[in-house]
């Protein structure tokens, strides 16, 4: 680190003397405003010294003038000896304030022209200009650039920079970058090369394996083992790297799979009821959110933000109502028939997908995301999206309620009791069949609120819920019917498995294997994972 | 014991049905094709071909029948084997277009010469002969059967579980068939059919002869159906069927009687299959859609399930209202009917049209409280 420094300092020594040679003893000490009555001499070497001195200014303003400069877009008044940038918009600037020039017109001013030379020298001082910018985020694209250019003639503006750079960021980019320009200089020294490698190797990512694998043929021995085992170790990380992002991958597919199973579990898992439109209790939920959006776009569209939160309640009044509805109608009268309970109910939902298409249309609706539900964020090599992060969060809390309505409320007693022992509930002065209703309602509830959450991240047609029966099903299945940890545990290891393996047989074909593999799991563990033990069983 | 059986299948109802089933495939093909268009008697074209498809429907319908209705089995996945029978014809009739294709390749069909295959699929081999294609139509979907079957009943899937997983089945089979190289012609299928044993699959005498042989399989298939549940086999499935634990405890070997009935059933929904791909004209993934499997379980349920010709009788009656609704004013008002079918049949009508009159046999089951 501390060969780096000295050779650093040296550069930047040798840097300000090429500058000061470039532009004059005085150039330095020269305000912008002067640089700038350069571009107004209508000479190629003024505005050559202007440029100088201008880069060399470092105003705020300097890459904008510059800039304008490159695109013909600098004018100056040959008269009062002012300058103007010409906006892409067509409106006039100051170019020494900024601020729009009053009394001005393009037709009195004169362009300031440039030639070949200039050109260059326009580039070069833009190049480090947008190292010195003062944004950082800026200075860090800059850097980046450089990174992937590999541009010699970039390094002494990359050593003025690192010299000057506070922002830690900006700064290991700034070296990372200088790093990449060594490696490509034959004329480079071996030692500093083989240190370029190790900061390279620090970065460990997809770049530095682009970078270290295409080194020039010219590169010493050393040089290229060097590199070779920095390839080897990112790699590695990078595999780690992978598959965490398999991992969030797969755990938001798992939310996604939970959010959708979880009614079923209630309705399934614990009433034993075959019920073949659950799916379409997530689609109507779907569609009370897009309902709710619609109506708050054309009467209050501040309460925008808001529409999932209002949606949520809706959604579960309304599937519930049409569950218990549906309990009181037609499935209270095939208890112990669960073959035919699944055929009414699959005609159930037929009806309530064409009564959809009949009302909304055929096609997708447009389900709109509040603010905070867009966007992503990093963490290391993983992007993690905001929309995909509050589903998971909320397949967990809806897991939580759920898991504690069943335990600590009254309700949930009574429908454990109902559910192990209908007789001897009833006996007890349980209502049975109120409560079979409101546990339908309930599941059917869960799902309209599941309908809402995947409104987000999926198409709300009328096919919506058809997407989701065969896994929910085969989910409830396989995590063992009536118990609602074997659904979460379910969920989340088929979702990471499904992502696992779709890098190696495609997303299909790994839709097809865990289909497979469930198939044989249920023939080795026809109860599921957590399968219940005892009188429960036969129950 | 070998003939009696036989002979018992021909009862009251069944030799009136065979009867009708016989006059049917001699009448209809004559009277399409030796009468005048202009005549009153003739049965136009696409007649013949319509109710041909629905009689090969029929004889899934009976497929499934033998196992709901006879052995308690409820299939959610028997779309998939009539799929695998119809695909099995559909290569056969792939292999016959030859030359004849967009791209004239002798060998491969023309989907493979637009995916650049550079050779004929080992799995394919063969079905360029019509015996070795109608084996196929019998041994694939029956090996799945028997393999999926060997594997669910040994285990004890019973019920619901069972339905579900053969849900899964024909979902997989689905997703799998729809991928280019899986070498079955992807989304589009199999289609573009020249001819059938040397005979065009356009014309009107071969579209009869179709007809015919869908009529005359249907009339084996219920032959055979019938002759299955009047024997003592057929005795043992009923009782597996209304009380699998106490049939086991008698001594009966449950997971070989249901293994063997569920084969035979899915080589009988694969016949359908085959038969139904030359008359419709194409094959393709959809055709393993979950919902056409459950679909077909409907019109077992409205004619009427444990009772062989009320699954023939269902099998044409909602695919007749199907395609009467379904091209008409009354579109999209279908699936509320269809799905209105499945709930008042369930909820009002158990035993089907056909099942109440004929059969008493058959116990409601009993609620499991």
């Amino acid at each position: 680190m501390h060969v780096l420094r000295e050779r650093v300092i040296a550069l930047v020594t040798a840097l300000g003397v090429l500058v000061a040679a470039g532009a004059g003893a005085g150039a330095r000490a020269e305000s912008f405003d002067d640089a700038l009555a350069g571009f107004a001499g209508d000479s190629y070497s003024d505005t050559e010294k202007a440029i100088e001195a201008i880069a060399a200014s470092g105003n705020p303003r300097a890459a904008i003038v510059i800039g304008a400069l490159q695109d013909a877009r600098l004018f100056f008044n040959a008269g009062t000896k002012k300058v103007y940038v010409k906006t892409e918009s067509g409106t006039l600037l100051d170019a020494a304030t900024g601020e729009a020039a009053a009394g001005e017109t393009i037709s009195d001013l004169k362009l300031v022209r440039i030639n070949n030379r200039l050109r260059r020298a326009i580039e070069a001082s833009l190049g480090s200009l947008t190292l010195l910018a003062p944004d950082p985020a800026r200075r860090f694209e800059a850097a980046q650039a450089v990174f992937r250019s590999r541009d010699a003639a970039a390094l002494p503006a990359l050593d003025a920079a690192l010299a000057k750079e506070t922002d830690a960021g900006v700064k290991r980019a700034l070296t990372e970058a200088r790093a990449a320009v060594i490696l490509n200089m034959s004329a480079a020294k071996q030692a500093d090369q083989i240190e370029a490698v190790a900061i390279i190797r620090a970065r460990a990512d997809q770049d530095a394996v682009a970078l270290l694998s295409a080194l020039p043929a010219a590169a010493s021995p050393a040089v290229t083992r060097a590199a070779r085992d920095a390839v080897a170790a990112i790699q590695n990380g990078l595999v780690l790297w992978e598959a965490a992002q398999n991992a969030w991958y797969g755990l938001s597919l798992g939310s996604v799979l939970l959010l959708a199973a979880i009614g079923l579990a209630i309705t399934f898992g614990v009433m034993g009821v075959i019920n073949m439109a659950h799916g379409e209790m997530v689609m109507l939920g779907a569609y009370t959110t897009f309902a709710v959006q619609e109506l708050i776009r054309s009467n209050d569209p501040a309460l925008f933000g808001y529409s999932l939160a209002i949606a949520l309640p809706l959604a579960f009044l309304v599937t519930g109502t049409i569950g218990i509805l549906i309990e009181r109608t037609i499935i209270r009268f095939l208890y112990g028939r669960p073959l035919e309970t699944l055929l009414a109910t699959w005609g159930l939902s037929l009806i309530l997908q064409q009564a959809v298409r009949t009302t909304f249309g055929p096609t997708n609706r447009e389900v709109g995301a509040p603010s905070w539900m867009s966007g992503a964020f990093e963490v290391g090599h993983i992007t993690v999206t905001y929309n995909r992060l509050w589903i998971i969060c909320f397949a967990l809390v809806v897991f939580v309620a759920l898991l504690g309505l069943l335990r600590f409320t009254r309700l949930g007693l009574e429908m454990r009791a109902v559910t192990q022992n209908r007789v001897m509930a009833a006996a007890m002065g349980i209502r049975t069949s109120r409560i079979d209703a409101l546990t339908f309602g309930l599941g059917s509830g869960i799902a309209g609120i599941a309908g809402v959450a995947l409104s987000q991240i999926d198409n709300v047609s009328p096919h919506l819920g058809q997407g989701y029966i065969i896994d929910s099903f085969m989910l409830v299945v396989f995590g063992g019917v009536g118990n609602l940890w074997g659904t979460l545990v379910g969920a989340f290891s088929l979702g990471i498995a499904n992502k696992f393996l779709e890098p190696y047989a495609g997303a299909v074909l790994a839709k097809i294997l865990i289909l497979v593999l469930i198939i044989l799991f249920i023939q080795k563990r026809p109860r599921g994972l957590f399968a219940l033990r005892g009188r429960a069983v036969e129950a | 014991m070998t003939g009696s059986p036989l002979i018992r299948a021909l009862d009251r109802v069944s030799i009136p049905f065979l009867g009708l089933l016989a006059a049917i495939a001699i009448v209809v093909p004559v009277l399409n094709l030796a009468m005048s268009p202009l005549s009153a008697w003739y049965v136009p074209t696409y007649l013949v071909s319509l109710f041909g498809k629905y009689f090969c429907y029929a004889l899934l319908a009976l497929a499934i029948d033998l196992i709901w209705g006879y052995c308690g089995i409820l299939s959610l996945g028997h779309g998939a084997f009539f799929a695998l029978g119809g695909y099995a014809m559909g290569m056969y009739l792939m292999r016959q277009i030859g030359t004849r294709g967009v791209y004239a390749d002798p060998i491969l069909p023309d989907f493979m010469v637009f995916l650049n295959w550079p050779a004929l699929p080992v799995y394919w081999y063969g079905f360029q002969h019509f015996a070795y294609a109608a084996l196929m139509v019998v041994l694939v979907p029956g090996l799945l059967a028997f393999v999926f079957g060997w594997f669910a009943f040994r285990s004890r899937v019973t019920g619901v579980y069972l339905s579900i997983i053969t849900q899964a089945l024909t979902f997989a089979l689905m997703l799998g068939f729809f991928r280019n190289n899986f070498g079955f012609g992807g989304n589009n299928g199999l289609t573009d059919f020249k001819d059938i044993l040397g005979f065009n699959v356009q014309s009107d005498a071969t579209r009869a002869a179709l007809f015919a042989a869908s009529v005359v399989a249907l009339g084996i298939g219920f032959y055979l159906c019938r002759v299955i549940v009047r024997s003592k086999f057929g005795k043992v499935l009923i009782a597996i069927r209304d009380a699998e634990a106490r049939t086991r405890f008698l001594g009966y070997r449950v997971e070989s009687y249901k293994l063997l009935v569920f084969t035979v059933s899915a080589c009988m929904a694969g016949i359908a299959g085959a038969l139904y791909v030359p008359q419709v004209g194409i094959i393709n993934p959809s055709e393993f859609a979950p919902a056409n499997s459950i679909e077909a379980v409907i019109w077992v349920a409205v004619g009427g399930r444990g009772t062989l010709v009320g699954a023939v009788i269902g099998a044409i009656l909602v695919n007749y209202a199907k395609t009467t609704f379904t091209s008409g004013a009354l579109a999209p008002y279908w699936l509320f009917m269809l799905g209105g079918l499945f709930v008042a049949v369930t909820l009002l009508l158990p035993r089907g049209i056909v099942g109440g009159a004929q059969d008493p046999g058959i116990a409601q089951p009993r609620p499991a409280e």
